[in-house]
């Protein structure tokens, strides 16, 4: 028995020593497997995990550049950043959320909305993102947050910059406004630059100079942990800054302009002759820009698309309108250098016109006519059945190409986007767009700014400041001067090399220009109410039809509706020797130009030409 | 220079000795208990890491690697004689406590796995990793080894009744550990190759019932485990991220404490259940083919001890407890490097946590009993 069990010990101990081999030898085998499977993963995959690795925590921020400022010329702020503030809560820092809504609602206005938008934000952020509670808040609120901060762990008042427009009203066409980005950006924009940015440039100098004024986007490279939360700074490349914009505008004389139409609906437009640069841009009436930086709510849309002062409709570089008799300066002067007529022959004016063999009368705005009129006195007193008469000799070829060097017809590249270019009728464009023939009624009208002639008030404004500059036509502009953060980055825009129309004799320009400062000074003229005795203007008053009257009937500003009442319009330059502005006037349904468009006019180049103090920084409210 | 040193060698030879003489009186193994402290101390130093820096916790693991010391110090001085006495009892408590934890059991983390006693609460689960081989150790040995059919089919109601049981509550990971605890007693005690096979090939056969039993946590894990991309937010996310941490340390490792996968959370339980893929990110694979080496230092030797004991339940007991650490090392190691499926088993003796680390100390304790009680075979 003890000889067996010895037997059986030696036996089981040799089986188990063969069987622990084994499992050492798979020990080892299952470990070669392990090495060589982390040798797979160590080695020949390192370089693909090291990149894993390094996005998982490697984010790139960015950080949006600060818009550009847009000035006038004299320094006053049209375009701005102001800070914004607005109450943030981090839910991670707050030990009771609904305990600390309760004790903030008692020291801040907290709306049912307010608290609806927060909880469903906090639904969709992560616990260290700070969510918004209340928007927008006023100094007082800021104020009494600020002296009960202590309160409220894990509550903040973050400021950011929100676009604002101080001037309002008056500038909201010409500065335009910023919005937020929609799809259509999206897919035009480079979307790296606009990465963190909001708003673009959507109506106006913001749109035609996003390029400029965007500035360009900075980024942080930074390092976060699996739940997003930023642990720390890697790299940090600021943001350029926009570059701030100065214009040729003065903002106190648009301003005036705007207030001087009262009620009435229009545009005005003052351009420095000897630069180009455009004083004021007027569009009326005008709406508030800043409703749309936050984005316009759409019954206040709604509304303002509505009215039937079309608010939104720039009229200075997208109305058009016939000129109406403000053409006759120009076909004057196409009479006298085509050789159709000189500046002392004399028309005789019935009161109405008729073409050889047609019945059809065309009228004289005065029923008992001018009498017998030279181009002096067609001028002065406005004369239509002159202008009939020449359109009619001259012929509407000869007229038509005198008058495209002047700038009608055609956009004038003043460097606001969204102008129209008027329409100045031709023999061939009558032919080509209709597929009509021209008829020699048309050529009459066309002679006194009627018919089918269509100009925008900015082409007029143009147009005037050519007839001031005897035949120098100059680009319109808006902007004088771009500034950046150094001086390196200050840049003029490139102005367009002036454009010097075909040889006009010297004599004719002085006689049209006499003739025109006699619609002033004259005894009859048609603008004589707005003389003055501190320089001298010369001027042309203008009544262009929105209603055809019919053959036996009369117009009579008292029965005719307001909105079928005429235009006026009104075209200047002051002073008559040095010429320092150039104006146009339109006021909708103004009815007659010399009674209603020329005071405004007068009132614009009085404050230029004669209030040396311009609108200051410090007068800004 | 020479008559310098002759005292100082005298010095360096003298003190093992002296140690020497103080382990063996504590019942302890010099290498074995070399091993560990080398590794304990290793994965200290990983913790530090892995647990951002927390001294807080590295000195709480410390008090539990401590008990955990006292705990294979008392155990190594329990003679096997009278460990296979308590054998039968043991695992006869074993199973009450498991009956009662499915009954009362305290629920954590979605499992039933604890059972309150009031002062204290016990995985009973961690009993029976020692309790079940002792059994089967106990009941093989008993008769002429190795087992006839009889006994290897009770032997095997012995494994997977308890395993079962510990399935149920459920708890995958112990009830494999606890499974392979026991087939490694069956496979030391010699069972003929054609049962191995047989068994394999029965395995096998039960995968698809297996698959129908398991929960659908569990279905889960095997189903991202084959396919990890398939929910990278989801289920797949940790073995991605674990994957991601191992690559990037690449030969050198990133450096101790540079570890960006750990350090910034993308890493999940870095210092539990994956703390190996953040030993991978910052000390590369040079750093895990010196933890793989004291591992395998502790096997070899663990299994060598077994070759030496004094009779069958020793070396049955010894060899098992042995390659039980082997199995966690796998299974864990497996799970983090995307070899396996994901099953909660932790780090031997570097994993943060104190249940597992008791319970393989204990095991160490007896097979240091084993190697230190043996009397020398009679000739």
């Amino acid at each position: 028995m003890p000889e067996s069990s010895f037997k059986d010990h030696v036996r089981e101990s040799r089986t188990l020593t063969s069987r622990v081999i084994i499992s050492a030898t798979v020990v080892l085998i299952l470990l070669g497997t392990l090495v060589l499977r982390l040798a797979h993963l160590q080695i020949t995959n390192h370089n693909h995990f090291t990149t894993l690795s390094h996005e998982n925590r490697v984010k790139l921020l960015p950080l949006p550049p600060t818009r550009g400022l847009i000035y006038d010329r004299n320094g006053v702020i049209l375009a701005q950043n102001l800070p914004t503030h607005s109450l943030e809560i981090t839910p991670e820092q707050v030990r009771d959320i609904d305990q600390t809504l309760t004790a903030l609602a008692k020291i801040i206005t907290i709306s049912e909305d307010n608290l609806k938008h927060f909880h469903r934000l906090r639904k969709q952020k992560r616990r260290f993102d700070s969510i918004p509670i209340r928007v927008r808040l006023n100094e007082r609120e800021v104020a009494r947050f600020a002296v009960n901060r202590h309160r409220f762990p894990g509550v903040e008042i973050q400021a950011r910059l929100l676009r604002n427009y101080p001037q309002g009203e008056s500038m909201a066409h010409l500065v335009g406004y910023v919005a937020r980005i929609n799809q259509q950006e999206l897919e035009r924009i480079d979307t790296s630059n606009y990465a963190g940015t909001s708003h673009i440039g959507k109506t106006g100098l913001e749109k035609s100079y996003e390029d400029v004024l965007h500035g360009t986007v900075g980024m942080q490279q930074v390092e976060v942990n699996a739940m997003g939360r930023i642990i720390r700074v890697l790299e940090n490349h600021p943001p350029i800054p926009g570059q701030d914009i100065h214009l040729h505008i003065d903002a106190s004389l648009q301003a005036i302009a705007a207030e001087a139409f009262g009620e009435k609906n229009g545009a005005a437009v003052a351009i420095d002759p000897n630069t180009g640069g455009v004083l004021a841009l007027v569009s009326k009436p005008g709406f508030n820009p800043n409703l749309f930086v936050e984005g316009i709510s759409s019954a206040a849309y709604g509304a303002l698309q509505q009215s039937d002062d079309n608010p939104l409709f720039d009229r200075a570089l997208r109305g058009q309108y016939p000129p109406g008799s403000t053409t006759k300066p120009f076909v004057a002067l196409a009479g006298l250098e085509t050789g159709t007529i000189t500046y002392t022959e004399k028309k005789f004016c019935p009161g109405f016109y008729q073409l050889p063999k047609h019945e059809h009368r065309y009228r004289d705005w005065k029923k008992q006519g001018h009498g017998y009129t030279d181009m002096e006195k067609s001028i002065v007193e406005s004369c239509d059945v002159y202008y009939y008469d020449l359109a009619h000799e001259m012929g509407i070829d000869k007229m038509s190409r005198f008058l495209r060097p002047f700038g009608f017809g055609q956009k004038s590249m003043i460097d606001i986007t969204g102008e129209l270019r008027g329409l100045l009728p031709s023999r061939e464009w009558k032919e080509s767009t209709r597929n009509i023939a021209w008829y020699p009624g048309e050529t009459l009208i066309t002679g006194i700014g009627q018919g089918y002639f269509l100009t925008t008030p900015l082409q007029l404004a143009s147009a005037t400041a050519t007839l001031a500059t005897h035949g120098i036509l100059r680009t319109p502009r808006v902007v004088a001067q771009i500034t950046g953060a150094t001086p390196s980055e200050t840049a003029n825009p490139l102005q367009p090399e002036p454009t010097r129309l075909p040889a006009i004799n010297q004599k004719n320009w002085d006689d049209i220009i006499f003739a025109m400062t006699q619609v002033v000074e004259g005894m009859r003229g048609t603008a004589r109410h707005i003389r003055t005795e501190e320089y001298r203007i010369a001027a042309k008053t203008g009544t262009a039809q929105v209603f055809t009257v019919k053959q036996d009937e009369e117009y009579d500003a008292e029965t005719v509706a307001e909105k079928m009442r005429d235009h006026a319009l009104f075209i200047a330059f002051a002073p008559v020797k040095d010429p320092q502005i150039a104006i146009a006037v339109i006021v909708e349904h103004g009815g007659h130009g010399g009674a209603i468009a020329a005071p405004i006019a007068r009132i614009i180049m009085d404050h230029y030409l004669l209030d040396d103090k311009p609108l200051t920084q410090e007068d800004q409210p | 220079m020479i008559p310098r040193s002759a005292p100082s060698r005298e010095l360096t030879q003298s003190t093992p000795a002296k140690q020497q003489g103080a382990l063996a009186w504590l019942h302890l193994d010099l290498p074995l208990i070399s091993g560990l402290v080398l590794l304990c101390g290793f994965g200290l130093i990983v913790l530090y890491s892995a647990s951002d820096q927390s001294m807080a916790q590295v000195e709480r693991q410390l008090i539990r690697l401590g008990l955990a010391f006292v705990v294979m110090v008392v155990m190594a001085q329990i003679p096997p004689q009278q460990l296979r006495r308590w054998s039968p009892w043991l695992f006869g408590a074993g199973i009450l406590m498991l009956v009662a934890v499915l009954i009362f059991g305290h629920t954590g983390k979605g499992a039933q796995r604890w059972l309150d006693l009031g002062f204290f609460r016990f995985q009973p689960s961690e009993l029976m990793k020692l309790a079940v081989p002792m059994m089967v150790a106990w009941f093989l040995s008993s008769a002429r080894l190795p087992p006839d059919w009889r006994r290897l089919l009770i032997a095997s109601l012995l494994i997977i009744v308890p395993v079962l049981m510990i399935a149920k509550q459920p708890d995958l990971g112990t009830s494999l550990l606890i499974a392979s605890a026991g087939i490694f007693v069956l496979f030391l005690a010699g069972v003929q190759w054609r049962l191995i096979a047989g068994f394999v090939a029965l395995l096998a056969a039960m995968a698809p019932a297996l698959w129908y039993l398991m929960r659908d946590y569990q279905r889960q894990r095997v189903l991202t485990f084959l396919n990890p991309e398939s929910d990278p937010l989801g289920a797949g996310y940790h073995i991605i991220q674990s994957k991601i941490a191992i690559g990037s340390g690449g030969i050198y490792g990133k450096g101790w404490l540079n570890g960006t996968q750990s350090h910034l959370d993308f890493l999940p339980e870095s210092s539990t259940d994956f703390i190996f893929a953040v030993l991978a990110e910052e000390f590369g694979l040079v750093g895990i083919l010196a933890l793989l080496a004291i591992y395998l230092f502790i096997i070899l030797r663990g299994l060598y001890i077994a070759t030496q004991a004094h009779d069958s339940y020793d070396r049955l007991l010894g060899g098992a407890l042995t390659l039980v650490v082997f199995v966690y090392l796998f299974v864990n190691t497996g799970m983090v490097t995307g070899l396996l499926p994901v099953v909660g088993v932790p780090l031997p003796l570097i994993s943060y946590g104190g249940t597992s680390l008791v319970t393989i100390m204990a095991g160490f304790g007896i097979l240091m009993s084993i190697h230190t009680h043996r009397k020398l075979l009679p000739t």
